[in-house]
């Protein structure tokens, strides 16, 4: 027989945003069911890198950003654990002169936003982070981002709000949505039917196909960003490390692993990815000039995930332009983790009062041309 | 394209050396590629070259005209495989194996693999397991049969499996003076087994050797006991077991060797593709394979202990018949009448095999007796109550979750050595048997990859992504 849930908000995918979502709108007193296909977190959300990161945003993102980080600052008020949340500082390295006047520029332009970014170089650079050495002339520091730990982090959120009431449903998979008069019902399998009001499409890099049953077709692109930690090496680096223009990223956790990004695997199919050989080599290479204190480490797991990139790399946020009472949010490019819970907050409070303060309008779905 | 590549043989252990052989015979040169330094794989193991001048009667026992044949058999062919000796695989992807020799990663393209990874110990942990001193029974031996000494003056034995009682005999001739065996399998358990045995009496007969061999020599044998402790505070002085009648009885000593049987090296098995299975007999999680050897992923073959536990003998003629298997389909001709007489044997061993499980059951309590302050995954410091408290909480149902959540398998050795323990324990708390909680996804490197043996061979990679999208 099949089961029947009637609920004011129906989410689907329970990563950090879903899951924030969900734990946002049982405080603001609405029914909430989540679904999730997988394990809550168990997607992009809890196989990242763990950057808690607003400094290089692009600009539009600040306000949401912004939103989060009051969010990150009371996670264990919120979800009973700290999930190894650190604000150790995002420093952002140039190893050229244009390079650190691209971090000049990036600080101007964001003032007014809250980030205190701070330019370091030449000799106080060289003090402040000996480590660092020579690879860089300078830097910009965000002294309040961090890192977390997202396998910790993300299936948390979900946790909270089941916590609180919200019907948290794993292992089970969205297979049909639709609009019936005022309610959107959705299905999965032959046993469960949920009703609501409102739907969420959180799904990640899978929220195409949500977007695609109502009518809003998006070029969504899957990639896969590479992964790997050494083990434990004595602590020589407390901030999270950026590179401008790109490469390669790194943070060490209190344990002493090496935690480094850079590259991108392969899909093994539209659920699944690996990291890629040359990519993982070429990111051991990369990451061992910038840190020489890599060179006699162990790289003891690669590891990568998937994520939904959008042409102009930001992501979808807001109400659907087909169909009233749907709102999405995907699309991050690789950057969503950070901003996520501010994201899940917006979400809930488009839902519970129909309105936010927050700048959506360079998120709309219907920003790209149709696809074919 | 395929079939102009040379086939590919991981493992120089008794697989892989028949399956080499039997490709050589066929004309072709395989790639054999072998972690160790020398041939041989797990049981028939040289010692380092130079220094050693041990007789193969000395190292290998019963076993060293095998492990002679075996030997000569790879000697024979050396000059018609391109043999790899000090070699990793360390990934595989997309038709091709990820090599770490001396200090550099090479890819080597495959159309044909046969996988012959062997086993290691299954290390399932106990109160104190972490004390100098313990070690696993495989290692024991290893440390007799590679370096030539003992673990200790007076070693324990715990546990169950015919390995048991071998090392326990081996050590004995040795003259190391053996404090007890001590099996986990009641009596009456291997007596209803006692009959089947019959169907190999060689081997039969070698057990009944070993036990009245270490009886008249006043080793104390136990049966039905359970681990309760290895205590000591430097290093092991005693071993604490629960005897058959529930009482405790502490048994002096200055190590351990414990063991509850092998675990297949599969990693490689699940990055090529492989589908897997859950396997009663070995109470594990193992890549199907048909009678043949073949993989369900075409053009990648399976033999040895590395796809399910089943002895030296059995890997070698697993390893011809695998070899065989490719050659039927690269189309070239076989001898039907040794196919025959492999699958003939295979299937005979394969039955004897389900005795020897009858004989030597898998405590399935064993999981019971870890206090939860005993240490299941040691690179990551996880202790059996972290386990225990993500499972009846209802956060980790499997065992990928279980990892993500408490760290078990994400050190050194990736699971390797810990993975079992976590499925015991889990599948224990959770009530659902082994099967019940899935399995680790192996991720590459297969073991730690030195990033220094990395930099000094730049690989044509684009400096892909834009830091700005990511992290
Ligand atoms: C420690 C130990 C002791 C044992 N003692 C006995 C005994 O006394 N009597 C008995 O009957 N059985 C014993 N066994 C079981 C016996 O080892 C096996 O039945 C037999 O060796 C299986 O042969 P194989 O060819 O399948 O694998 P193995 O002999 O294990 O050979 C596998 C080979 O593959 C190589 N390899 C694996 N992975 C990789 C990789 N990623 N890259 C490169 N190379 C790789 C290994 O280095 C190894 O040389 C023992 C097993 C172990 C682990
Ligand atoms: C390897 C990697 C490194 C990254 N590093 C960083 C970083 O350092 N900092 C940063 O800010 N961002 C980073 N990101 C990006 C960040 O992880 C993502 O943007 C973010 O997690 C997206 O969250 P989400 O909730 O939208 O998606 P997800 O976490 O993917 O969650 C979506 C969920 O929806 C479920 N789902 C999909 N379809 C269905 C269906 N039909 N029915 C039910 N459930 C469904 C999925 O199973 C999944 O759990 C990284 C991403 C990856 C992959």
């Amino acid at each position: 027989m099949r089961e029947r849930i009637e609920c004011d908000v129906a989410i689907v995918g329970g990563g950090i945003v879903g899951g924030s979502a969900a734990l946002f709108l049982r405080q603001a007193g609405l029914s909430v069911t989540l679904l999730e296909r997988d394990w809550c977190g168990a997607k992009a959300s809890g196989v990242n890198f763990g950057g808690v990161r607003r400094q290089g945003r692009p600009l539009e993102q600040l306000p949401l950003s912004q939103r989060a980080h009051a969010i990150w600052g009371r996670l264990p008020e919120l979800l009973g654990t700290d999930a190894e949340y650190i604000r150790s500082g995002h420093l952002k390295l140039a190893r050229s002169e244009p390079d650190l006047a691209s971090l000049i520029d990036y600080r101007e332009r964001s003032q007014g936003f809250g980030l205190g970014l701070e330019i370091v170089t030449g000799e106080e650079f060289r003090r402040r982070w000996p480590a660092l050495g020579d690879r860089a002339i300078g830097g910009s520091l965000c002294p309040e981002d961090g890192h977390a730990n997202p396998r910790l982090v993300s299936p948390a959120f979900a946790r909270a709000a089941a916590g609180l009431g919200a019907v948290v449903r794993e292992q089970t998979p969205v297979d049909r949505v639709e609009k019936e008069g005022d309610r959107f019902v959705l299905l999965s399998g032959d046993d469960l039917e949920v009703r609501a009001r409102f739907l969420l499409n959180t799904a990640g890099a899978w929220s195409w196909r949500v977007a695609e049953a109502f009518g809003e077709p998006v070029p969504l692109e899957s990639l896969h960003p590479n992964m790997a930690v050494t083990e434990p090496l004595p602590r020589f680096l407390d901030v999270n490390i950026g590179v401008e223009g790109g490469g390669v990223y790194g943070r060490q956790v209190p344990r002493g692993n090496m935690v480094v990004g850079g590259g991108r695997g392969f899909a093994l199919d539209a659920d699944r990815a690996r990291p890629q050989r040359d990519a993982v080599l070429t990111l051991m290479r990369d990451a061992a000039e910038l840190f020489p204190q890599l060179r006699h480490a162990h790289v003891i797991r690669c590891w990568t995930g998937v994520e939904g990139y959008t042409p102009d790399r930001n992501p979808i946020v807001g109400p659907s332009r087909t169909t009233p009472g749907l709102f999405h949010a995907f699309g991050f490019s690789g950057a969503g983790f950070q901003i996520g819970p501010g994201v899940g907050q917006t979400l809930a409070e488009l839902v519970a009062t129909g309105e936010t303060a927050m700048p959506l309008e360079p998120f709309r779905i219907d920003r790209f041309q149709p696809t074919a | 394209m395929s079939g102009v590549l040379p086939p590919v043989i991981v493992g120089a252990g008794p697989a892989g050396i028949r399956a080499a052989e039997r490709l050589v015979a066929a004309g072709l040169r395989p790639v054999v590629v072998d972690e160790a330094a020398r041939w041989g794989g797990q049981i028939y193991r040289q010692p380092p070259e130079g220094g050693f001048t041990r007789p193969k009667t000395a190292l290998y026992g019963f076993e060293a005209g095998k492990a002679d044949a075996v030997h000569r058999a790879m000697a024979a062919i050396r000059d018609r495989v391109d043999y790899r000796p000090r070699t990793l695989v360390w990934n595989c992807e997309a038709g091709a194996l990820d090599l770490l020799c001396d200090g550099g990663s090479e890819t080597l393209p495959f159309s044909h693999l046969i996988l012959a990874t062997g086993a290691t110990d299954r290390v399932l942990p106990f109160p104190g397991w972490t004390l100098p001193g313990v070690f696993t029974l495989g290692g024991s031996q290893v440390a007799l049969k590679f370096q030539g000494c003992a673990v200790g003056r007076r070693v324990a034995f715990l546990g169950t499996g015919p390995l048991l009682y071998l090392v326990a005999y081996q050590y004995l001739k040795a003259g190391v003076e053996v404090a007890g065996v001590f099996d986990t399998t009641s009596f009456a358990a291997q007596a209803r087994a006692t009959p089947g045995m019959l169907r190999d009496p060689v081997t039969l007969a070698k057990g009944l050797l070993f036990v009245g061999w270490l009886r008249t020599h006043g080793v104390p044998i136990h049966n039905g006991v359970r681990p309760v402790r290895a205590e000591g505070a430097e290093r092991v002085d005693a071993l604490v077991l629960r005897d058959a009648r529930g009482r405790e009885r502490r048994t002096p000593c200055d190590a351990v060797a414990f063991g509850l049987g092998l675990r297949s090296e599969t990693q490689l098995a699940d990055l090529a593709g492989c589908r897997f299975r859950f396997d009663e007999a070995d109470r594990a999680w193992l890549p199907e394979r048909d009678g043949a050897g073949r993989s369900s992923v075409p053009g990648v073959y399976l033999a040895g202990d590395g796809s399910g536990i089943a002895g030296a003998d059995a890997a070698e003629l697993a390893g011809e018949r695998a070899a065989l298997a490719l050659l039927e389909d690269r189309r070239l001709l076989v001898d039907g009448a040794r196919v025959r007489e492999l699958d003939g044997r295979l299937t005979r061993i394969a039955a004897f095999r389900r005795v020897l499980n009858a004989a030597f059951p898998f405590p399935e309590d064993w999981a019971d007796s870890l206090a939860d302050d005993t240490m299941i995954c040691r690179c990551e410091g996880v202790t059996a109550g972290a386990l225990r408290e993500v499972a009846r909480s209802g956060q980790a149902r499997e065992m990928n979750r279980a990892k993500a959540l408490t760290r078990a398998g994400m050190g050194r050795c990736q699971g390797r050595m810990c993975s079992a323990t976590t499925a015991e324990l889990l599948s224990r708390t959770l009530g659902t048997g082994p099967d019940g909680v899935g399995r680790l996804r192996a991720q590459p490197p297969i073991k730690p990859l030195p990033i220094a043996t990395i930099i000094p061979s730049p690989q044509g990679g684009e400096g892909t992504d834009d830091g700005r999208e990511v992290a």
